[in-house]
């Protein structure tokens, strides 16, 4: 019987295993654990009444604080300190200070730190993103993160895996997000609760690795533990460039798939030959349907950045909308690049220019309003099309506000039109 | 070891953002996120909540965010354990690593209603309402698992085998003097 690639790389993390089945209980050795501004202090806390000397390897610990920085008040001030003074004092080589720093998940790939092949954790729901790469990769919680911090391990229970296979070339304006949503829509919220999802088919190829970063960075919202993609030329060529131009500690890597006679505990298809963009509704991600649905929906604001779209085919995407355009009076557009070198990218080809020159705002590197966190947080009764991964209730600020998740073309042609608008429609 | 509480009682996929809302995660004290435990999917909650109370839910508790913030909230609001009719997996596993005790029972999860007295017996899984015949099993946690509640959390976990590694340690030098 074979194996999946999540069950393959699980395998090889633990020293000693002979062989592996969906529902195991493991402790498994991570390659890397990361933290936030948010979930780290947490962390730091417990792993300091551990009261060990060392982190288990101190290139491999990467802290992040990348929700409230630059500091939006005195107590998020403070929380951002607690990382840099550990960081300090444990010799943490990969905590990024604010001009270095980005949004973890786009960062990390970005900088060649997990590499295919990896086990990674991270205190942060949305570490699956990682799995774009062909690496095992799930969110977890600060205890976890502390244990790690200490001993190089994690427990894990072996999940089942489902494939979810696209076929069929997507039209223009479609990418990974509508895919994702499309997805999320028909397995529902908790429809791959404690399982992998592995994406498969011939759309995936076809897709670029930031497309494939959204894909992986949603699967949390199908309940999902991690989310995977078996690498390709396409993965190689990305993880390459990272080591050429940032040298991490780490430069090899080692290229899984799944065995062809692996066991899958669901396999679906969808061919997205004909699929329109996807937006979904208040208060789901799983209320997807085709923009074309979506008549007269008034918005106040439109997001364009977050792990989930914040990358610079996500920004070159919004440009191409809003060339020469101007934001529909009295709705604000804002624009946040995930990191430092997207930012540079963005505004060395025009787009941070085409952003300011139609009326939106270009912001630093941050979570920002995704999590109602600042620099966009909603009032009662306000409407956002955004970018980012979840629309729950109170998710961008006042419990009364609504969310609806689009792509970065349908966020950008909405922030034109004032009302969720497929930018075929301008 | 036995619960008896009140049950409050919640829908399906309640997600951390409404038992914690981000606006209250600049900070991690325990006693401050009491405050706003809950918050967005019952502003009256922590005004009601009484030490041992249950919290009863539907599919997916805790779905969303990583921040174990949610546990913590509600455990440090003086919650005793929650039952639902199923858990999104980083709040389950936050849960366990916390000592907050969670119980997987979609039969209790429906028939416990709004106030009804509740009585859990941790150990055994089993959910009965106070004074009837009627135990509800929930789903029997894995020996693995059950080391790390028995421990109280992870880091007890990890004090012990701390504890235990150190121990090996010293006992392997001593060994090596000897030769």
């Amino acid at each position: 019987m074979g194996y999946t690639i999540t069950e393959k790389i699980l395998l090889a993390h633990v020293p000693g295993l002979k062989e592996i089945a969906p529902g195991d209980f493991i402790m498994a050795k991570v390659d890397l654990c990361l933290g936030n501004d948010i979930t780290s202090p947490i962390a730091i806390k417990e792993f300091r009444e551990l009261g060990r000397k060392k982190v288990f390897n101190h290139k491999r610990v990467v802290l992040v604080p990348d929700h409230f920085l630059p500091a939006k008040d005195m107590k998020s001030a403070n929380q951002a300190k607690i990382l840099k003074e550990f960081a300090e004092e444990f010799g943490i080589t990969n905590y990024f200070e604010l001009g270095e720093m980005g949004i973890e998940h786009a960062l990390l790939p970005e900088r060649g730190l997990i590499m295919p092949g990896d086990l990674m954790i991270g205190a942060d729901s949305h570490t699956c993103t990682h799995g774009a790469l062909g690496a095992f990769a799930a969110g977890v919680g600060s205890t976890d993160l502390a244990y790690a911090m200490a001993f190089g391990e994690c427990w894990l229970k072996v999940p089942e895996t489902i494939q979810l296979r696209f076929t069929g070339k997507p039209r223009k304006w479609v990418g990974g997000k509508d895919l994702i949503l499309h997805a999320i829509s028909d397995l529902g919220v908790s429809g791959a609760l404690y399982k992998a999802i592995e994406f498969t088919g011939d759309t995936i190829g076809m897709l670029p690795m930031d497309d494939r970063l959204t894909m992986c960075n949603m699967v949390i919202e199908a309940g999902a533990k991690n989310g995977i993609i078996a690498p390709d030329k396409t993965t190689e060529k990305y993880v390459k460039g990272a080591i050429r131009k940032y040298k991490p500690p780490r430069k090899s890597y080692k290229l899984v798939e799944s065995d062809e006679d692996a066991v899958y505990a669901d396999i679906r298809e969808y061919n997205v030959s004909k699929l329109e963009p996807i937006v979904a509704a208040p208060h789901l991600p799983s209320n997807g349907r085709p923009v074309s649905e979506f008549k007269n929906v008034k918005i106040d604001q439109a997001v364009i950045g977050s792990c989930t779209n914040g990358r610079i085919g996500d920004l070159k995407q919004a440009a191409a909308v809003l060339k020469n355009k101007k934001v529909n009076p009295g709705t604000r557009l804002i624009v946040i690049p995930a990191t430092q070198a997207i930012y540079l990218e963005a505004v060395e080809a025009g787009y941070a220019e085409t952003f300011v020159r139609a009326g939106g705002v270009f912001c630093t590197p941050s979570c920002g309003p995704c999590l109602g966190g600042h620099m966009g947080v909603l009032s009662e009764g306000e409407v956002a099309v955004s970018t980012t991964n979840r629309n729950f209730v109170g998710r961008m600020g006042h419990p009364k506000s609504y969310v609806y998740l689009a792509n970065p073309a349908i966020a950008a042609a909405s922030a034109i039109k004032g009302v969720i608008t497929h930018p075929s429609n301008l | 070891m036995k619960i008896k509480g009140k049950v409050h009682k919640f829908g399906d996929n309640i997600n951390t953002d409404e038992i914690i809302p981000a606006r209250y995660l600049n900070t991690s004290d325990p006693a401050e996120l009491a405050k706003h435990c809950m918050e967005d999917a019952d502003p009256r909650f922590v005004r009601k909540v009484e030490e041992k109370d249950v919290i009863v839910a539907g599919e997916n508790f805790g779905c969303g965010s990583s921040r174990e913030h949610a546990p913590i909230a509600i455990k440090a609001a003086g919650v005793s354990c929650v039952i639902a009719k199923s858990f999104a997996r980083i709040f389950y596993r936050n849960a366990i690593n916390i000592g907050l005790p969670v119980f997987t029972s979609a039969e209790a999860a429906e028939i416990l209603k709004k106030k009804d007295q509740v009585e859990v017996n941790v150990t055994k899984g089993e959910i009965s309402k106070a004074r009837r015949r009627t135990v509800y099993k929930a789903e029997v946690f894995p020996r693995f698992i059950k080391e790390i509640i028995r421990s109280g959390g992870l880091m007890e976990y990890a004090k012990d085998k701390g504890i235990k590694r150190t121990a090996k340690k010293k006992a392997g030098r001593v060994k090596k003097k000897k030769k």
